[in-house]
């Protein structure tokens, strides 16, 4: 094996032989399976979570199916059109970020929502696509590793949004779509010198933010991380009960069902933000290691697709496509386990609600279309 | 590494690199997270399994009691009310089939209407099934005793104690404060859920909105330990909820109760604005019609609802705040201004009013209210008699862009920044706004109509009201303000909201606003005034005031204005803006009555109602004493 595994792309590289059949419709059948595989798993613990509501399935089990069409529609689209698109997409979805801050009811604490008339949507979600095509789209024609000029382009590109969306408060998404920002940077080869540099310059300036970029809420969340117990009838709540129901699982779990935790309402969010607490309370580490394997899978599966895409645009918005996906699963299992400040990610696929789950399907079926139509893009 | 590489292959090759040590960090990360979770799931699972079983400590949210609202003299508007509600827990109740069973044998036991059914359906199918969902509220003595008799064959059914939002004074008021209802769906979405924990209403329009982070208090959380099917058995410890703020509004009740009968028992839809001149507070304000507000609380039927929101009287519209109506000739005073204050005209200049006013070089008559025409008219008449040709003449010599100008200084055309949500702005038009909205010129013909007030300019009737406080004083503008103080309830500490000035109208000579102000003395104690015969013959104090008459149809070139021959949503509005006493003024008020007909025999004695009721010393039945109009 080379030891650039990913260097030969391989699906159909050399004198391929008839794609497959869901190769010629643009889709990849591991990385479908992957995600059908957790998503089925996330319909089982829901089934428990939201104490054997079948309404709640079928709700949930409805945003996959529509996430799944989602998924197959976009992976149509030829990425030469995403591409010439793409800087509208961005634009637009700053301006809705705008008109979001603008039309805010200020006095109902954040305003995330903006009201159509028809349709109430984030518009934050749209930026979780729109920052990772966007910076593709601007290191596709530059030198790479690129010069510190783009680099400095490329932190606007993310910075711009990261702001907007943390004004709203809602520093999760925020967070998000800056790591997007980095992913990209990263992917698109900035050099080591910097990478290190800039850790050392972010351990600098992590207490300034501390002092003057977060809101007290946030503090206080950062705060009971370390010591849930000074706090345990507010924010330590969560945490403290989250790691008695992760660890009162087990090995094996207490089984599906039998959750007491989740059940008799100790855990909060049991179904959304926190409900691989309810996962691991029934299921154990074995369940929970099945479950970190399957995401390990989807995100290397997508990372060798992305490799494999036709030109620098399609690698890079697929590389960090694929590494947002990681990012909310790191930074959901993170928390909940309490090694991360609680900052509401949901678990991909898994906790309930639609939104989120939207976005990361059309992120993967963009993804597929930048693998499976590079051939024509390239001759 | 720094070499250029724009090859592809190379490019591919930096790429797959990039994505190989992406693809190792990741393992490493999720390897940190399996190991974590094996730290609490195989290290210390003992020690979670004995909490996990010994769990039985829950946190309860506590919600705080809502502040309350008084109007200026401490009179309660918005109230707690100790009830007693039903509620059903469908964890305990079981299945489907078991709950209709429940519902059934319910039904024998209290009276309950399709609609609470209905309700609870509905908000069954939205809570967590652990959750309690109320069924009925403010159960009787007799209902709850025939429930707790019945209690061991009804499994999940709970009678709760809480406090119910009441408004005492019902219909009155009920523009002003407005009421709570059940957080929706939306709302739900949008609000910090740790804030709302334990709470199920929210202020929806009205003070109740405005005001609702002052009056919905800190939730507050008990630690209470539970048996095994998670019903509590005792509290061990809590952090009470600290209650919200109480509000007291500047609006008297009593001048309030006045504006809003002046308006209800003469039968007009309608708004009555009363402001104290010196600072803005709001004294009276009321929406004619108006509505209960108790039945929204705890959900109105759609059957009720329906009526109210479709009713062609509107009862649900906040007429004060959201109205928008040609001022008429209440605008006339301002316009008098303005020609002075840019010397368009001068105190005693004059023009000669012949019935009607035509533009240079066109057929179209502007037609003055008086066939026969005033003849020669200085300011003074202008007003007095409410010429319509000298403000025709003078419009047209400001221009409109002076005319927006100086009116903008008002407030017209603006919010006037209430503390009171949705408010409408008006129209103070512009040649930059027709251009925008109908894509066509500005015509001088456009000018004269907005000179007496009628064309595109609209006013709210909280703006006129602001607007002739501004006059009162002088120039000296304060913003509308509703809510007077607040109060700390546990420390019975009250903080007066201090008033907001604005800034001041520009006017080269001061002297201006007393002309002004002398001028509208004589529209209500001069025997040619307009609001001579229906005010200022009673009047105990002196008033400077304006008539209005704002066209809603408009009259054909050679047709007369038949008030018999129209229907009543095509008759005049009548308007009237006033403030009194006119050499200090303490209260400054706008009157408008929609399809009301004449200013001056509708709008004015209204006004006089409310100044009456603010001004003269009541007797003990509450009326105000002094001089009334003969019956």
């Amino acid at each position: 094996m080379s030891p650039y595994a990913f260097q030969d792309a391989p699906l159909h590289d050399r004198e391929a032989p008839r794609p497959r059949l869901l190769a010629r419709v643009h889709l990849d059948a591991p990385l479908l399976l992957g995600l059908l595989a957790v998503a089925a798993i996330g319909l089982v613990v829901l089934y428990s979570a939201s104490l054997q509501d079948l309404e709640s399935v079928i709700r949930q089990g409805t945003r996959l199916g529509l996430g799944f069409v989602v998924l197959i529609v976009l992976a149509q689209v030829p990425p030469t059109l995403l591409r010439t698109w793409t800087p509208a997409l961005y634009a637009i979805g700053n301006l809705l970020l705008v008109a979001v801050l603008l039309v805010g009811d200020h006095s109902m604490g954040a305003q995330r929502w903006l009201d159509l008339g028809f349709v109430r949507f984030q518009p934050s979600e749209i930026m979780k696509i729109a920052v990772p095509l966007m910076l593709a789209w601007h290191f596709a024609d530059k030198q790479l590793p690129p010069r510190v000029p783009h680099l400095l382009v490329g932190a606007v590109i993310a910075g711009v949004p990261f702001v907007l969306i943390a004004k709203q408060p809602d520093l999760g998404t925020g967070l998000v779509v800056f790591s997007a920002g980095l992913f990209a940077l990263f992917l698109g080869g900035m050099s080591w010198k910097i990478i290190f540099g800039l850790i050392a310059a972010i351990a600098a300036v992590a207490p300034v933010f501390w002092e003057y970029g977060m809101r007290e809420y946030q503090r206080q969340r950062v705060r009971t991380l370390f010591d849930p117990e000074a706090d345990p009838l507010g924010a330590g709540y969560h945490i403290i009960q989250s790691k008695i129901a992760i660890g009162s699982g087990g090995l094996y779990g207490k089984g599906w069902l039998n959750g007491t935790q989740s059940h008799l309402e100790f855990l909060p969010e049991s179904h959304t933000d926190f409900i691989l607490g309810t996962f691991a309370e029934e299921f154990g580490l074995i369940g929970v290691c099945i479950l970190l394997v399957l995401y390990f899978l989807i995100v290397a599966r997508a990372l060798r697709l992305a490799a494999g895409a036709g030109d620098t645009y399609g690698r890079i918005a697929g590389g960090t496509l694929a590494l947002v996906f990681f990012f909310y699963a790191f930074v959901n299992t993170g928390m909940v386990s309490g090694i991360l400040p609680v900052v509401g990610v949901p678990l991909p696929l898994v906790s309930y609600g639609g939104t989120s789950l939207v976005t990361i399907m059309a992120g993967f079926g963009i993804l597929m279309s930048l693998h499976f139509h590079r051939r024509r893009v390239g001759h | 590494m720094s070499r250029p590489l724009r090859d592809t292959r190379a490019a591919r090759k930096l790429f797959a690199g990039r994505a190989l040590v992406a693809g190792v960090l990741v393992f490493l990360l999720f390897s940190v997270i399996a190991a974590r979770l094996a730290w609490l799931q195989i290290v210390n699972h003992e020690h979670f399994a004995t909490l996990s079983d010994q769990n039985r400590i829950r946190l309860v949210p506590v919600p705080p009691t809502r502040g309350q609202i008084f109007d200026r003299k401490g009179v309660l508007l918005a109230g707690n009310l100790a009830s007693f509600h039903l509620e059903i827990t469908p964890e305990q109740v079981g299945s489907h089939a078991q709950m209709e069973a429940l519902l059934e044998q319910l039904k024998t036991l209290i009276e309950l209407s399709d609609s609470e059914i209905n309700r609870f359906r509905r908000l069954l199918r939205r809570s967590p099934r652990y959750n309690g969902v109320p069924l009925r509220f403010n159960l009787t003595e007799d209902e709850m005793a025939r429930v707790a008799i019945n209690q061991f064959r009804l499994p999940g059914v709970d009678i709760r104690n809480d406090l119910t939002r009441t408004y005492p004074l019902g219909t009155h008021m009920a523009h002003v404060v407005g009421y709570v209802g059940r957080i929706d769906e939306q709302e739900l979405a949008r609000l910090d859920p740790a804030e709302y924990s334990g709470s199920s209403h929210i202020g929806k329009i009205g003070v109740e909105k405005s005001y609702e982070d002052v009056l919905r208090g800190k939730v507050g959380y008990q630690q209470v330990e539970t048996n095994a099917q998670g019903r509590v058995i005792r509290v061990l410890e809590s952090t009470p909820p600290t209650a919200g703020r109480n509000v007291y509004l500047t609006i008297d009740s009593r001048v309030q109760r006045v504006a809003e009968l002046a308006l209800s028992e003469a039968n007009f839809n309608g708004a009555i604005v009363a402001i104290d001149p010196r600072n803005g507070e709001l004294i009276a304000m009321a929406s004619n019609p108006s509505y209960d507000p108790n039945p929204f609380v705890n959900g109105i039927d759609a059957k009720s609802y329906k009526a109210l929101n479709t009713s062609p009287d509107r009862p649900l519209y906040n007429r004060a705040l959201r109205g928008m109506y040609p001022p008429g000739s209440t605008i006339k005073p301002f316009m008098g201004l303005a020609g002075l204050a840019y010397n368009a005209v001068d105190r005693y200049s004059s023009i000669f009013c012949g019935g009607y006013f035509q533009l240079p070089g066109q057929d179209h008559k502007f037609r003055d209210w008086r066939r026969g025409g005033h003849g020669r008219t200085d300011l003074d008449r202008a007003i007095t008699e409410s010429c319509d040709v000298y403000f025709y003449d003078l419009a047209l010599e400001l221009g409109i862009d002076r005319i927006g100008a100086f009116l903008g200084q008002f407030g017209f055309g603006k919010p006037t920044g209430i503390d009171l949500r949705n408010e409408k702005s008006g129209l103070l038009p512009s040649q930059d706004w027709k251009r925008r909205t109908y894509n066509q010129a500005w015509f001088p013909g456009d000018t004269v109509s907005v000179g007496i007030g009628q064309g595109y300019l609209l006013v709210t009737p909280l703006q006129l009201a602001s607007a002739t406080a501004t006059l009162a004083m002088g120039g000296r503008r304060f913003q509308p303000r509703i809510v007077h103080a607040l109060e700390d309830p546990a420390l019975r500490r009250i903080t007066e909201l201090p008033a907001v000035a604005l800034p001041s109208v520009a006017a080269p000579d001061r002297r201006i606003f007393e002309w002004v102000t002398a001028f509208m003395t004589h529209v209500v104690h001069s025997e040619r005034g307009t609001a001579f015969r229906a005010v200022g013959k009673f009047s105990a104090y002196r008033i400077a005031g304006k008539t209005g008459t704002a066209q809603v149809f408009t009259v054909g070139q050679n047709e007369r204005y038949d008030a018999s021959r129209l229907k009543d949503e095509l008759l005049d509005h009548a308007l009237f803006m006033a403030f009194a006493p006119a050499d200090a003024p303490r209260i400054a008020v706008a009157v408008i009555a929609e399809n009301g007909g004449h200013g001056g025999s509708v709008a004015a004695p209204l006004a006089k109602k409310v100044m009456d009721a603010y001004l003269l010393p009541t007797n003990a039945a509450g009326a105000p004493a002094g001089a009334s109009p003969p019956p």
